[in-house]
């Protein structure tokens, strides 16, 4: 096959699909729609409405809730009249001994960091565009960097295994939970929110137009 | 040919790679084959992940070897009254059946046994029939890929089930809990079967395929 000159233009009229490469023409669906790749069905555009405004209020819901699960007393136990208040920074550090002390490096990436990096870069990425200014100098570097830690981003699984955590305890001892819990519950929410709400295509084109 | 013609070709599929494009996976942006970095988003542009396969094996034979001291170690090491009780993964769910609760128990054991282990034979046979071709379907094998990059994160669970009873149970001689090193291995081994999972390329699997027609017609 011979290669023409092909400009940005033409190559914008056209999409291939990130999990197939299949070649196809770029069908932007209508608001609130999506589109799926015809060979392997994956998506590939949702035309969510609002999607910047969406993504920074998760953003900011995440930053917010955040302070509130580290700073907040987390869960109380109560057993033989001894008290044990423990917060979520005392379940970063239960590996500190010895050669396990790297885990507790990862848990804290795992459950906070990388939670609140991701709001970081998102926000950075996105707040100017919502007030209608340039984007920032490292917009794309940051949005590429939320991305590409999206599955390590794993309060919601840490949010199960306090659950199966507390029904190990509760015959042992009284437990009490406290704001943090909650505050974590709520995260749970906000990830659910935001998968279902953004569409990486859509952000691309609004964050670089005119590539 | 222009670039109109090219994705209404008739019905023959045309891939990027087949047009002498590059499609970038972060931002869905088209180049000409040969460009190194994405005009739009400046992420690294390859039409196929270099050394894909390579990859998937190697995490995923670490993943593997490190799921056995993982199950053969203690994940918890449990006191009460002064006398002190280990407990693996599986012990530490049937515990849990004894308790009564069943639910949970299968949660433990969803998350730490039956998904990892699932999650290495998907990894191994999505890789494999990459290689040798396989009679499943693509959309079998895609649906395959999707399950895994979606599910494989959740088997962290029993570690942070771990770190919350160690910071909670340090109620003196009454009762404590501290991990065991199986922590540190299951850890270990589900990270590195989410990088075994994330160096797969899904679109060696349409290639495959293509390759596979393409004999069948010859």
């Amino acid at each position: 096959m011979t290669n023409t000159t092909t400009l940005p233009d033409d190559l914008d009229k056209l999409i291939a699909c990130p999990s197939c490469d299949l070649l196809q023409q770029r069908v932007i669906p209508a608001p609130g729609k999506f589109s799926r790749c015809p060979r392997c069905h994956s998506m590939l555009i949702s035309n969510k409405r609002n999607v910047i405004d969406n993504t920074l209020a998760s953003a900011v819901s995440t930053a917010i809730l955040m302070c509130a699960a580290v700073f907040f007393p987390f869960i109380s136990l109560k057993g033989a009249g001894l008290t044990r208040d423990a917060s979520v920074m005392d379940a970063i550090g239960a590996f500190t001994s010895g050669f396990m002390a790297p885990l507790t490096l990862a848990v804290a990436a795992f459950i906070v960091i990388i939670p609140v990096l991701r709001a970081t870069a998102l926000f950075y990425a996105l707040a100017p565009l919502r007030f209608g200014r340039r984007p920032a100098k490292h917009a794309a570097k940051s949005f590429r960097l939320a991305m590409a830690l999206k599955p390590w981003s794993m309060a919601e699984i840490f949010v199960v295994g306090v659950v199966v955590a507390l029904v190990k305890v509760v015959d042992l001892a009284d437990v009490s939970l406290g704001p943090s819990f909650w505050a974590f519950a709520a995260l749970v929410l906000i990830v659910v929110f935001e998968n279902s709400t953004l569409c990486k295509w859509t952000i691309w084109r609004l964050l670089a137009p005119n590539k | 040919m222009q670039v109109d013609d090219l994705a209404t070709s008739g019905s023959k599929q045309v891939t990027a790679r087949a047009a002498n494009l590059v499609a970038c996976r972060s931002c869905g942006t088209l180049a000409p084959m040969g460009q190194t970095a994405c005009r739009r988003c400046h992420a690294a542009l390859s039409s196929r992940e270099p050394d894909s396969l390579s990859r998937v094996w190697a995490w995923l034979t670490a993943g593997v070897i490190l799921y056995i001291p993982a199950n053969i170690y203690p994940m918890l090491l449990t006191k009460t009254l002064g006398s002190q009780e280990e407990s693996t993964i599986v012990g530490g769910a049937i515990e849990l059946v004894h308790y009564g609760a069943y639910f949970v128990a299968f949660i433990v054991l969803f998350a730490s046994v039956a998904i990892p282990v699932a999650k290495f034979f998907a990894i191994g046979l999505l890789a494999w029939s990459v290689q040798r071709g396989s009679r499943l379907s693509g959309h079998r094998r895609m649906q395959l890929y999707e399950i895994t990059e979606f599910i494989g994160r959740w088997s962290m669970i029993d570690v942070f089930v771990v770190a919350i009873l160690t910071a909670l149970v340090q109620l003196g001689f009454l009762a404590s809990i501290n991990p065991g090193p199986a922590a540190v291995c299951f850890a270990l081994s589900v990270v590195f079967t989410m990088l075994s999972a994330q160096s797969f390329d899904p679109r060696l699997i349409w290639d495959s395929i293509e390759e596979s027609d393409r004999r069948a017609e010859r």
